[in-house]
């Protein structure tokens, strides 16, 4: 399931739901980023989307990797709006047969939302707000999946 | 009247984030807008701004129809 939230929500209690009545499942993994404070720099968060086309990316990327790691199911839950620091922006769990594909799901997931999902990311601080654009890390960490494995 | 839709810092830039704009190409679209507002018509033609007609990315020009959605997106950043 995809969805976006302009609500805070409880990361525990998605992944207890998530993780309900899977007997044949047998690996689970989340992962779940919180806005930072950066020491009194951010302020809040502020995540804008384009409703429908966002949904539409995110439901493409969710699809690469069901396709790659043979995912059970998966979850993937955003926040858009305002955003206070401490409170968790995105939730994504993964449900495989074995560990390696939830985790390894979970991961190119969380690469493609960060760079190659529709949100634009504003920073607001005390001496005023920044748009926040993917990093050079955020490349680099895109680019493994698109690598041969190295063994 | 194409319905052109700005996201993120290019709606900063313009001032606004939707607005119906007449223009029979992508290309003469984007010629109105930056005859308007130069600074805008920079940043539209900047670094990673990817355009969609009806939410499908497209490169390059494109027709547009009286009820196109044009969108303005520039580079992504969720998570």
């Amino acid at each position: 399931m995809i969805r976006l939230t302009f609500d805070p929500f409880d990361p525990g209690a998605l992944l207890t739901e998530f993780a309900k009545g899977r007997a044949e499942t047998g690996a689970v993994a989340t992962f779940t980023g919180i806005a930072r404070a950066e020491a009194g720099a951010t302020v809040a968060l502020e995540l804008e989307a384009y409703p429908g086309f966002t949904e539409a990316e995110i439901g493409k990327i969710a699809g690469a990797a069901n396709a790659r790691f043979g995912l059970d199911d998966y979850d993937i839950v955003h926040r858009i709006g305002k955003i206070a620091p401490g409170e968790p922006v995105v939730f994504v769990a993964t449900a495989a047969r074995h560990r390696r594909a939830a985790l390894e799901a979970c991961d190119f997931l969380m690469d493609y939302l960060k760079s190659k999902a529709p949100f634009w990311k504003k920073e607001h601080g005390p001496d005023g707000a920044r748009w926040v654009e993917p990093h050079d890390r955020d490349h680099a960490d895109l680019a493994r999946w698109t690598k041969e494995p190295s063994s | 009247m194409a319905r052109v839709l700005l996201f993120g810092r290019l709606a900063d830039v313009a001032g606004w984030r939707e607005r119906a704009v007449d223009s029979p190409f992508l290309s003469t679209l984007r010629t109105t807008l930056a005859a308007e507002d130069a600074a805008l018509g920079e940043a539209l033609a900047g670094k990673g701004v990817q355009v969609a007609l009806d939410q499908v990315i497209v490169r390059g020009d494109a027709p547009l129809n009286a009820a196109t959605e044009v969108a303005f997106l520039p580079p992504m950043s969720g998570g």
